[in-house]
């Protein structure tokens, strides 16, 4: 956590109260969450009322997805339809998935094109055929694997065009690229805190004042009737602390982490020749750079990296930890064995020219050393 | 040495790799997710490889400050085991699937796997005792000896592998793992056979197999005395299960003699047909020294948990031939004869082969 945010969050759990009582420590609380409603609501570029708080990212998309789809089809039964991206967050792909199996819910998928780009007309095609039956989109503001920004404002667009409300997950895009809520043109967007350097489990919904979502948790509806729970006021105070930050330094973050991050692929590419840099060249999170290693299995690369004191990251794991090939780089045209063979190393705030080099220094004998491994499969 | 500790998420491995941290090794956990569809939770003492002994071998990795991964061998494990198993049944013998594992699994794929990212020698948590001398040794604890599951380690093989717990009793195992605060301490041994969850094992080869009705003849008179629905099912040495149309005309207990896949019979007869002085078994791995040129006097054993027999034994190219000096009842083709060397330090394998008759 950004010590801004944990000092925040110290000093109002420290002293308030119930955000929902009425006498002097709960309208102080009360106080804490407004002005923390009104901070969010500026810096992203909506009104304070569009805010609705959260415990996290996840309950933001399973709340935009799940919510605006009863809300619309509770309003015209036809409307069944969920539009989605193939490269989503699985808070998203299993919220839709979810909705298919026991709402009823017929899904479009998405496509996206090599880069993990979903193309706009890909979207106004789909809603052109089907827009009376669509409850709502959802594509993400930038990927979490491959780091490639989808054209946001292009999309909502076309959503608009057909009447049909656009929610985009933008827990990766806050405070790595501009976001504004009302300029995009959304009508719901989830972010959260971990992600931007506030406390875990604080996220919030930017919701259109105009949508409507049914809500998934109910109870004294402290949230606009949209979500209920005690709200956890040091935690929003330090999330809204976080956003500010992140938003307010966006722009000088990301020139010295994409600069860095350049280098490092730069770097990468002459250290491992065969290199495939996966996500859009130049549309991209500043602080990501996502290869495939052809011959390697992602996960060896891991612990060797790993060993050397280099964290990464490979696609996702299933609940007993087995390594998964990615759906995003699967949806992207890999083949089984490119996805195995992705890492993803993330640059962000406290990232330096040390790590750069560190990684520089180690990868070559890791690929060796993996490359090895991998051949092993091949039956003796 | 930088190791890799094989952690199945049991007790014995938690301590062993624990014991490896102790002694000075660079130690890198890794669990082996073997089944396909791992199941959620553990019934009882049966099976493995569940999201609970995953989790239980990551917890068991932080309480002892090592990192740790899952490795995904449920591909290799499927061909080489569990496909194995169901061939050797089909074809009449009777496999060691944990035998298999070893051979096949943790001290070659996953071994070769360690070796190729750096890693020196794979540590697991078997009881069996491997010194400084290079011997494979029972473990203190005769009941959980499990030297016979390793016997067909090859020299190269076991100069990578390290197994810490061999001069520790289970008793001094568990409480060990208690006083290091792993919460794996009381947890049920596992055994029968890991990916036959519900221990039928029956069952699961007639999932595979089919039915495959047959007769079973009585050895003494060729007479047809009864059916089976596939062959596959019976073990030499079995006598509950048969299931017999009538009693034999001796009037005594019958038992499987030999299962011949080729026309789908099993033969039965009496106890004293079972007899066996003379074993026969192929593909021989001689790590108690080196390979012998003339016969060896020492003790074998025949079955896993079975007893041992003194025996002279004779190596011949692919070949291994056992005489015994008193008779062995039930001897099941697909079992490793497993030659030991009495030593008041720990008996010791000289060697294995697998029985063909």
């Amino acid at each position: 956590m950004l010590d801004e945010a944990l000092e925040a969050y110290v000093a109002t759990a420290r002293e308030v109260g119930n955000a929902s009582s009425l006498h002097a420590s709960g309208r102080r609380a009360r106080r804490r969450v407004e002005e923390s409603r009104e901070q969010v609501a500026a810096v992203l570029g909506a009104r304070p009322s569009e805010v609705i708080f959260t415990g996290g990212g996840t309950e933001s998309d399973n709340l935009a997805v799940k919510g605006i789809f009863w809300a619309r089809r509770g309003a015209g039964p036809d409307r069944r339809r969920v539009v989605s991206s193939a490269v989503e967050h699985h808070a998203v792909l299993d919220a839709v998935d979810w909705l298919a199996q026991h709402e009823g819910a017929e899904v479009g998928w998405l496509p996206v094109d090599a880069a993990g780009r979903l193309d706009p007309q890909v979207l106004r095609a789909e809603l052109t055929a089907h827009a009376d039956r669509v409850a709502v989109v959802t594509a993400m503001w930038a990927n979490n694997e491959v780091g490639t920004v989808q054209p946001v404002a292009e999309l909502a667009a076309v959503a608009a065009e057909h009447g049909v409300p656009f929610h985009t997950d933008a827990i990766q895009a806050v405070g790595q690229v501009p976001v504004d809520f009302a300029a995009s043109g959304v009508s719901a967007l989830t972010i959260t805190g971990h992600k931007l350097g506030g406390p875990t489990g604080v996220g919030a919904l930017l919701l259109a004042r105009d949508v409507a979502a049914t809500p998934l948790l109910h109870g004294g509806g402290q949230e606009r009737d949209i979500r209920s729970g005690t709200l956890d006021t040091a935690g929003i105070v330090a999330f809204a602390v976080a956003v500010e930050r992140a938003v307010k330094g966006q722009q000088e973050y990301a020139a010295r982490v994409a600069a860095l991050r350049d280098d490092l692929v730069e770097r990468v590419r002459q250290a491992v020749p065969e290199v495939i840099y996966n996500g859009a060249p130049t549309d991209r999170l500043p602080g990501n750079a996502h290869f495939s290693f052809p011959g390697c299995e992602g996960d060896a690369l891991l612990l060797l990296l790993d060993a050397q004191g280099i964290a990464c990251s490979t696609g996702s794991a299933c609940s007993a930890g087995v390594a998964q090939p990615s759906h995003v780089l699967l949806a992207m045209g890999a083949d089984d064995d490119r996805a195995r063979s992705s890492l993803r190393f993330s640059l962000g705030h406290t990232s330096t020219q040390a790590d750069v080099d560190a990684l520089i220094a180690a990868l070559p004998a890791a690929v060796d050393r993996a490359r090895r491994a991998a051949a092993l499969r091949t039956p003796r | 040495m930088r190791v890799l500790a094989a952690m199945s998420g049991g007790v014995d491995s938690a301590v062993a790799a624990a014991r490896a941290v102790a002694a000075g090794h660079d130690v890198t956990g890794v669990h082996l997710a073997l089944a396909r569809n791992p199941q959620t939770y553990r019934t009882g003492a049966r099976g493995c490889c569940t999201l609970e002994d995953s989790r239980d071998a990551r917890r068991a990795a932080d309480v002892i400050g090592i990192p740790f991964y899952v490795w995904d061998m449920a591909d290799r494990f499927h061909e080489d085991v569990v496909d194995d198993f169901v061939a050797e049944y089909a074809a009449g013998r009777t496999p060691n699937p944990c035998l298999r594992c070893n051979e096949k699994i943790k001290f070659a794929a996953v071994l070769d796997r360690a070796v190729a990212l750096g890693f020196d020698a794979v540590v697991t948590g078997h009881h069996a005792r491997l010194g400084a001398d290079g011997l494979l040794r029972r473990s203190v604890d005769l009941a959980k000896d499990q030297s016979y599951v390793l016997a067909v380690l090859t020299r190269e093989q076991l100069d990578r592998s390290i197994f810490p717990l061999g001069d520790l009793t289970k008793a001094q195992v568990r409480a060990e793992a208690a006083e290091r605060g792993l919460a794996v301490a009381d947890k049920p041994d596992s055994h029968d056979i890991c990916f036959i969850a519900d221990g039928d094992t029956r069952g699961f080869l007639a999932g595979r197999l089919g039915e495959a009705p047959g007769d079973v003849v009585d050895a003494s008179t060729g007479a047809v005395v009864g059916s089976h629905s596939g062959a596959y099912a019976y073990t030499v040495g079995q006598r509950r299960g048969l299931h017999l149309d009538r009693p034999a005309p001796d009037g005594r207990p019958r038992y499987v003699l030999s299962i011949t896949p080729k026309t789908n019979t099993v033969t039965v007869g009496p106890a004293e047909a079972l007899d066996v002085s003379d074993v026969r078994a192929v593909r021989p791995v001689w790590t108690g020294g080196a390979r012998p040129d003339a016969p060896v006097e020492c003790e074998v054993q025949l079955r896993a948990h079975g007893d041992v027999v003194p025996a002279t034994v004779a190596l011949d190219g692919d070949q291994l031939h056992a005489e015994l000096r008193r008779p062995v009842r039930g001897v099941a083709a697909g079992q490793a004869l497993v030659a030991y060397r009495p030593d008041p330090a720990g008996d010791v394998v000289l060697g294995s082969a697998t029985i063909t008759g």
